[in-house]
């Protein structure tokens, strides 16, 4: 009992950072119906901008907190800059291409992304500095850090925050009528390519968010960090119903506690014969079965023909 | 077409000359370039099966890779000291091993990786674009997965490390991994290799040419263009969706067999969605749907980086060793996919355009013999 209410907790953290991912990831497909399959790898920067941030400013003796906001501000500022260039430079050009296109960039954006990062920083893993008290608290048998608190915390208030942006705002409204039908929505005084710009920048500081999170959660960072996230992500984001944020919401939250609660009971189940190592492919073995048995998605309405 | 049937014939002569020599004249400088040209042409097998699956069918596979494993690791366990050493009764059998002929590796590699091309078919039906991307890319990391960690109890995969010690091709009595005399020439073993590979090239070449102007690659082209109408005019999308699943992945079988044989040794490393993305990169890159594009995309993609690996050296000294050859390779080809497709989003030699994606001058009406453009 005590370990499935570890591996709860454990799943919801995985989870949180999963549906701040996965929220980039639907955005963009709700909208121009694309994969950014660079997504992860912004999430990646974002960590090692973290991570040379925190370095950088570890010898002026600032309380942890500080320097967890000041990484948080320059991770976020990289990134939506950086996610904005893409949108502009290579998806942009390419929206009334054949639809493999933008999606073949998408990819090379993504190996370009790491290996920039891997000349920067170098390809060896970054330590990253414990910066919160890391006394674990007890709860009820089971055990959290005060960063998995706080990231928890977080992500509920990020995902508060953009469910009210993007429902009752004027700004939502323009994203939601840009989704349904750009041309229409010109028509209507929306600027669709102002609407694509944003969604990339929200879309990127919840990538840098997410990002610094990863880093200090596991302690580590690297060049590499961003492509299983990202996966995992687009994956939360498909099952959940793409296009809905909603749905990657409950996507994120639903895998991150599958995969916890599969790495943790697997080894009992098979009698050992599979072991935790192999808790990378429920994500996928969950994908395949959803969309099986409900092609759209589990919040999802449009019909799969869409895609 | 502005070419006469003599000189298309001659032009076929001259290339198939050059290509008869072109090891011959590489192995002058060693067997690195040798090696590397063996090397592409293997990526052009596995470009030309995924682009039964993407560019005729136009199914976006994001896990073709996943069937180049299956077949490099059945030649490895087949061919290879691994599964006597492993289990006893395979031992007792087998004392020295199972060697199989050339031919019969062949064809278990192609049948298994089909089989599994279906296997992941069938769930996947339902799914267009890119949601079966996604599905795709997710089964690859689970093969990969798979192969990474099925060591215990039973020893299959040998995990991470990998199988080694894998048989050469043997053909007839033939090794291809030896070097032979031939017409008085020493033709040593990575050539050999190339004439193997090349023939199986041709093969596929000659094969895909059959199957686009078959009833089936219409009809897989139909399916691509517009799926319900397909399925109104009575073509039957599910067999014909699973059939090119199953081709395209018997492609990769083969290509996968042939790369365990040369290079003696298969790891999870060699199968990574890296691997999947650059193969489909080759496709779109070339030319969807085209098979001299797909050919050049592959050969472009494949053995263009390693060239640049003779230009590293200086580069990595002038930078403090930051740009080694692996790196300058990854940006290259990260370079090509975006800029590529930026300034050609159709491919370097895409297929000549026909049927909606034609496009109309403004108030022209559409070519009586739109639909003939195929055949050309």
């Amino acid at each position: 009992m005590e370990i499935l209410f570890q591996q709860i907790i454990n799943g919801l953290v995985l989870g949180s950072m999963y549906a701040l991912v996965a929220l980039g990831y639907t955005m963009v497909y709700g909208i121009i119906n694309l994969i950014n399959f660079a997504h992860g790898d912004v999430l990646m920067v974002g960590a090692l901008v973290s991570w040379t941030v925190v370095t950088a400013l570890a010898s002026l003796g600032l309380p942890g907190w500080v320097l967890m906001l000041a990484a948080l501000v320059c991770a976020i500022l990289v990134c939506t800059l950086l996610n904005y260039t893409i949108e502009k430079i290579a998806y942009r050009p390419l929206r009334s291409a054949p639809r493999l296109a933008p999606l073949i960039t998408a990819m090379g954006m993504s190996l370009l992304l790491q290996t920039l990062a891997m000349i920067i920083w170098k390809p060896n893993p970054k330590p990253f500095p414990q910066l919160l008290p890391a006394d674990p608290i007890h709860l009820g048998g089971a055990v959290i850090t005060v960063t998995q608190i706080v990231i928890l915390v977080t992500t509920v208030v990020i995902l508060g925050g953009l469910l009210f942006l993007v429902n009752h705002t004027k700004m939502g409204r323009a994203m939601r009528a840009t989704a349904e039908n750009p041309r229409v929505a010109s028509l209507m005084g929306v600027k669709p390519d102002a609407v694509i710009s944003l969604t990339f920048i929200i879309g990127a500081a919840l990538a840098a968010v997410a990002g610094l999170m990863w880093a200090a959660n596991y302690g580590t960072a690297q060049h590499t960090m961003g492509v299983l996230p990202g996966l995992k992500a687009f994956t939360a984001a498909v099952v959940g119903g793409i296009g809905n944020l909603a749905g990657a919401m409950v996507g994120g939250v639903l895998l991150g506690l599958i995969e916890a609660i599969g790495a943790g009971y697997l080894g009992d189940w098979t009698g050992g014969v599979l072991g935790s190592h192999y808790s990378d492919i429920f994500a996928f073995i969950a994908l395949i079965l959803v969309l099986t048995l409900r092609p759209s998605g589990l919040l999802g309405e449009r019909v799969a023909d869409r895609a | 077409m502005f070419q006469t049937k003599s000189s298309k014939l001659i032009t076929f002569l001259i290339a198939g000359v050059l290509l008869l020599v072109l090891p011959l004249f590489a192995q002058q400088f060693g067997n690195g370039p040798v090696r590397i040209i063996d090397l592409a042409l293997l990526y052009v097998l596995l470009a030309l099966g995924l682009n039964i699956v993407v560019g005729y069918a136009g199914l976006l596979d994001l896990g073709y890779v996943a069937f180049y494993a299956v077949g490099a690791y059945l030649f490895a366990l087949l061919n290879s000291p691994h599964l006597s050493e492993n289990f006893e009764h395979i031992a007792a059998a087998f004392p020295n091993g199972l060697h199989l002929p050339l031919l019969l590796a062949i064809a278990l590699a192609a049948l298994l990786a089909g089989l599994f091309g279906v296997l992941l078919g069938a769930p996947t039906l339902k799914l267009r674009g890119d949601y079966l991307a996604i599905v795709t890319l997710g089964f690859g990391e689970i093969i990969r997965v798979f192969l990474n960690n099925m060591e215990y109890p039973l020893n299959i995969t040998n995990g991470p490390r990998g199988i080694g010690q894998i048989d050469g091709v043997h053909f007839l009595g033939f090794e291809f991994s030896q070097s032979h005399e031939i017409l008085g020439l020493s033709v040593n073993s990575v050539s050999m290799y190339y004439y193997l590979f090349l023939a199986l090239v041709i093969a596929s070449v000659l094969i895909c040419y059959r199957l686009e102007n078959s009833r089936i690659g219409r009809a897989w082209m139909a399916i691509r263009e517009d799926e319900i109408a397909a399925k109104a005019m009575g073509i039957n999308t599910r067999n014909m969706k699973l059939l090119a699943f199953g081709m395209g992945a018997t492609f990769g079988g083969v290509a996968g067999s042939m790369f365990g044989a040369f290079q003696g040794f298969v790891s999870p490393e060699s199968f990574s969605l890296q691997e999947s993305i650059m193969i489909v990169a080759m496709v779109v890159l070339g030319g969807i749907g085209h098979i001299p594009g797909v050919i050049l995309g592959a050969l472009l993609l494949a053995a263009l980086p390693e060239v640049l690996r003779y230009v590293a050296g200086p580069l990595q000294e002038m930078t403090d060793g930051r740009l080694d050859a692996s790196i300058l390779r990854q940006l290259l080809v990260a370079l090509a996919m975006i800029v590529i497709m930026l300034m050609r989003p159709r491919g370097l030699w895409p297929s000549p355009e026909h049927g909606k994606s034609r496009p109309l001058p403004p108030g022209a009406q559409p070519p009586a013999n739109a639909g003939s453009a195929i055949n050309a």
